[in-house]
């Protein structure tokens, strides 16, 4: 099936539960099937659906009441702050041990930052694409993808230094 | 421009979204700038850490058999009472939309998963040569390179000779691409640097196939020849990387 395990991942990084995951993948498939005629031929096929599965999570009730979560207003007013990353390259067994951690810093975020991480990062989609699918100006989507790794950044450097004391 | 300034636009250029005058000058900066270097750095290894991460959720097996059959016939309930008509129309468009979909997921994932090789490959090109120690062993003697890796990998190779070019051998390092050990070989031509690659050509790695490319400005080139999989990267001249890649042929028949 097209774009289906890239759907699942996504839906369920969204609802973090597996059973919501799957209904909302459901969904999905049944409105793009129901739906086809209204995709544009020529335009961005992945773009659409992952739209199609954004729009019905925020629709059902857990989209709801992340929505409530509210982002900052002045999304591309903020000023950005040099803050200390990961300095080096790290090992193959050292990543795996810390993907977990990593793992929790991106669900702890803000489901409006985690979706743009995700899909820039995980799915590689350009920031046009994003824009489309979120239905964002290309501007708040590079202000929402800085905010959401620099709270990564932050999340980990605190849990280092907490694990360090 | 200021460092703050440029910092700004450290994300766009990790996520190759700079326009291509400014790319060049951010990298220009990037040579003379330390601390952007290292912020930079960072940030691509970041990328590429939740790249991996974010890959966290499968499917189960029940549910993806239910989606696949569902997708393949409508459920009943949608079509009841529609009619043969509505029905028929129903049954077209799902398999449209399946074969349109086939079709552009199957070239997008290809692409996807070459462009990711690639990148893993020039971001290890660009963080071992930014790194204090690029190489574990450092000799330009092929004869003293060579042997050190053995025990470190679960394949030989042969080296070209280097007489009469003006490649220089600096020395080599084992490193890990697509989770496969591998031998990280780095040239020297005038003040250029190249990092060549060799591995065994599993899966991951194949799909690079024959490739001469460019990527964020780095010439790479990358083949196929014995069951290993090479790959010549550097920010020098695609002639240089090609007379490169010619004498690791000619040394690997």
């Amino acid at each position: 099936m097209p774009l289906f395990d890239s759907l699942y991942n996504f839906a369920h990084w969204l609802t973090q539960d597996r059973e919501e995951a799957e209904d909302l993948v459901q969904e999905t498939f049944a409105k793009a099937l129901k739906g086809f005629g209204t995709f544009q031929p020529g335009t961005n096929f992945r773009a659409w659906m992952f739209r199609i599965l954004r729009n019905t999570f925020l629709t059902s009730r857990s989209g709801l009441a992340a929505r409530a979560i509210t982002l900052p207003l002045n999304e591309e007013e903020d000023e950005m702050v040099l803050t200390p990353s990961a300095r080096t390259p790290e090992s193959l067994l050292l990543e795996k041990l810390q993907a977990e951690t990593l793992q929790n810093a991106i669900a702890g975020l803000p489901v409006g930052y985690r979706e743009v991480l995700l899909l820039a990062d995980v799915e590689e989609m350009s920031y046009q694409e994003i824009a489309e699918t979120v239905g964002v100006p290309i501007g708040t989507v590079m202000s929402r993808l800085s905010r959401a790794r620099k709270a990564v950044r932050e999340t980990l450097q605190a849990r280092k230094q907490g694990a360090s004391k | 421009m200021t460092c703050e300034v440029w910092e700004k636009k450290i994300d766009a250029f990790v996520d190759g979204e700079l326009a291509q005058g400014e790319e060049r000058a951010f990298r220009e900066h990037l040579v003379s700038c330390a601390a952007c270097s290292q912020e930079t750095l960072g940030r691509m290894e970041m990328k590429r850490r939740v790249h991996a991460a974010g890959k966290r959720y499968e499917a189960s097996s029940d549910f993806r058999a239910r989606m696949a059959r569902e997708v393949a016939a409508p459920r009943p309930r949608e079509v009841e009472g529609w009619g043969w008509r509505r029905d028929w129309r129903l049954q077209l468009a799902a398999v449209m939309v399946v074969v349109v979909a086939i079709g552009i997921s199957i070239l997008q994932v290809r692409t996807m998963q070459r462009q990711e090789v690639i990148g893993e490959i020039a971001d290890l090109h660009v963080s071992n040569l930014a790194s204090a120690n690029p190489v574990d062993v450092v000799s330009s003697d092929k004869h003293t390179v060579k042997p050190w890796f053995q025990g470190k990998l679960p394949f030989s190779f042969d080296l070209p000779e280097l007489d009469g070019t003006q490649f220089e051998l600096i020395g080599g390092r084992q490193v890990f691409v697509q989770q496969e050990p591998a031998a990280l070989l780095v040239y020297g031509i005038r003040k250029h640097k190249l990092s060549v690659l060799i591995s065994l050509d599993r899966e991951g790695l194949e799909k690079l196939g024959s490739t001469e490319t460019s990527v964020n400005s780095f010439q790479l080139e990358s083949w196929s020849q014995g069951g290993l999989r090479y790959t010549v990267i550097s920010d020098t001249a695609a002639s240089d990387v090609h007379a490169l890649a010619e004498m690791f042929r000619r040394a690997g028949t």
